[in-house]
């Protein structure tokens, strides 16, 4: 019963208990596979098919919650693999309307504790990485776990270091963390098994405000580095929950 | 004069609770909502009024509540808790009149775990992104305290009024269908984890249930290369603390895997269990998940027909006078 992961020829169509479906184009994180599951959530919610309830996508799957009194199982997942032979949806494009936000960062010292230890970690120089994280220019691969939190990728191979086996019991909201050759900004304070190594003072949830959810999937977001200091008085005069970003169009 | 609920006393676990939000797993945000919708949408049979009324829900405890400057109708459901109005003892899985100056007292849960204080017109406050219900997870909303005020909607209809309700406090046989992780768990491990008798771990919130057992501990092949996916609630995730059952709070991802899903007829059940109410699963099939199912909705949408007059026996009256106390009726122009 138990078969390797490995052996599952994707994309694949599951279950999700009655009432779910899950569309996955990969097992492990690809940049392909991410854009491909953007893409086909975009094709299936354009289909409007009466009985599907909502849409989401995660790193590389797309979740479909259906009514299964008003769409049999049968007919979605007919329709479904209909849908995936339709194109190749590795090769489909970006969402349009992208956006690029550069977000003041302080990386390490107090605000970011756990710098030195992911660097120590991940078997590179502080420099090094320092330099890494200030050119690294990251896609919103998936929002989830929290309202508006992004996961934010690829990093290159020497970010792939494994989560903490003991949890950090609290992470403040903006607060960056890493592993696994992502990285997340907190959407508000809460525990991770990630390391926390850098502040913002961006804020990825603004339930009061017209539009609450900042980023979305496909976005882009680099980190302009900044002392403590100018992050202090960056929230001081933030009205919007921007933490001082500059937005742009994404490439 | 405004309508409005008092809180004197608030017990820990008092949230405004309502259908939630769903829809909105892409932007991070779990449904939420009642964590026993069964008892929502009893509670507002008994009022006669619609399931998106927003009520209080009561997990382990209730409070102490008095009615602002005009009668309120009431209707408790869910976990049966101890309540009394002027210590007059009020059924539960009932509607009352609640008139102003009174007090009404809620006590400990005798079963399960989420009780619930509903009001005729529902509570009215703001929603936010659709809901009125508390999201604690999401940092939405707030637990109610001491001193706390209501609004209350408008409203008018009948009191003393109730329904039969099978129980679903005492824990009993969970129903699951197979989830996406289903197949990386070995066959002898998914026999075991229906041969295996659970139960709900103190440690236990709107989130999920937390479960304990005797025995080894279930786990996946594969378990550290599970990718974070997307998660629902009834999904059974297998962690190194044990299985958890996720309700209607839970995270919208999760990189633990999921041993199966539990129907969405069975999840009060779960929810409602309290520590030391067993808990078993059974898988079934998808068409019989699905028979079950249709039968849970069509179910829920004659509520309203089995609501019958509380009969109330003449004995446990220790005031036949009073009698008024609990029975009534609002026009809709007491204001």
């Amino acid at each position: 019963m138990a078969s390797p992961p490995s052996k599952t020829a994707f994309p694949v169509i599951r279950d999700v208990g009655l009432t779910g479906v899950l569309v996955s184009f990969a097992d492990r994180l690809s940049e392909a596979a991410n854009r491909a599951a953007l893409a086909f959530r975009a094709t299936v919610e354009a289909e409007g098919w009466d009985g599907v309830e909502e849409t989401a996508t995660s790193l590389t799957s797309v979740f479909l919650r259906f009514d299964p009194l008003a769409l049999a199982h049968e007919d979605l997942t007919t329709r479904l693999a209909a849908l995936l032979r339709q194109q190749d949806w590795f090769a489909a494009p970006l969402p349009a309307g992208r956006c690029h936000r550069r977000i003041p960062l302080v990386l390490g010292g107090a605000q970011g504790p756990q710098f030195d230890e992911a660097v120590q970690v991940a078997g590179i120089d502080a420099n090094v990485a320092r330099a890494a994280i200030a050119a690294a220019r990251v896609r919103v691969l998936t929002i989830g776990f929290a309202p508006g939190q992004p996961y934010m990728g690829e990093l290159d191979k020497t970010w792939d270091i494994p989560r903490m086996t003991a949890l950090n019991p609290r992470v403040p909201e903006g607060a960056l963390v890493v592993a696994i050759r992502q990285l997340i900004i907190f959407s508000r304070a809460g525990p991770t098994g990630w390391r926390h190594i850098g502040q913002t003072a961006f804020r990825c949830f603004r339930p009061a405000a017209a539009q609450p959810f900042a980023l979305n999937p496909g976005d882009e977001v680099s980190f302009r580095l900044v002392d403590g200091e100018e992050l202090d008085a960056i929230r001081a005069a933030d009205k919007t929950g921007d933490g001082g970003a500059v937005c742009g169009a994404a490439e | 004069m405004s309508r409005s609920l008092h809180i004197i006393r608030a017990g820990p676990g008092l949230t405004v609770q309502d259908q939630g939000r769903p829809g909105r797993l892409d932007q991070g945000i779990s449904r939420g909502g009642a964590a026993d919708m069964l008892a929502l949408a009893e509670g507002a049979a008994l009022l006669g009024q619609s399931p998106d009324c927003a009520a209080i829900e009561m997990a382990g405890m209730g409070g102490v509540f008095e009615a602002g400057e005009v009668p309120l109708r009431i209707a408790l459901t869910g976990a049966p808790m101890q309540a009394t109005a002027e210590g007059e003892p009020l059924a539960w899985n009932a509607s009352h009149l609640l008139h102003p100056g009174q007090r009404l007292s809620i006590g400990a849960a005798r079963r399960g775990v989420y009780g619930y204080l509903h009001l005729g017109g529902g509570i009215a406050t703001t929603p936010v992104l659709g809901s009125r219900a508390a999201h604690l997870t999401a940092g939405l909303g707030a637990t109610l305290q001491d001193g706390a005020n209501l609004p209350i909607g408008p409203d008018k209809g009948e009191t003393g009024m109730a329904l039969d309700i099978p129980d679903r406090f005492s824990g009993g046989t969970v129903r699951i269908v197979p989830s996406v992780q289903t197949e990386r768990f070995a066959a002898e491990d998914l026999a075991r984890f229906e041969a295996t008798g659970f139960s709900r771990d103190p440690r236990s919130n709107r989130m999920g249930v937390r479960l304990t057992h005797d025995g080894d501990t279930f786990a996946a092949s594969d378990q550290l290369y599970v990718l974070s996916e997307v998660i629902v609630p009834g999904d059974i995730q297998i962690t190194g603390a044990g299985p958890f059952v996720l309700l209607g709070e839970c995270q919208t991802t999760g990189g633990y895997p999921r041993i199966a899903t539990v129907l969405p007829c069975d999840l009060p059940l779960v929810a409602q269990a309290a520590p030391g109410a067993p808990l078993w699963f059974r898988f079934v099939s998808r068409d019989h998940g699905l028979a079950l199912h249709r039968t849970a909705i069509s179910d829920l949408a004659k509520l309203p027909q089995r609501v019958r007059p509380l009969l109330r026996n003449p004995a446990d009256i220790r005031d036949l006078l009073a009698y008024q106390l609990i029975g009534g009726v609002i026009t809709g122009n007491e204001e």
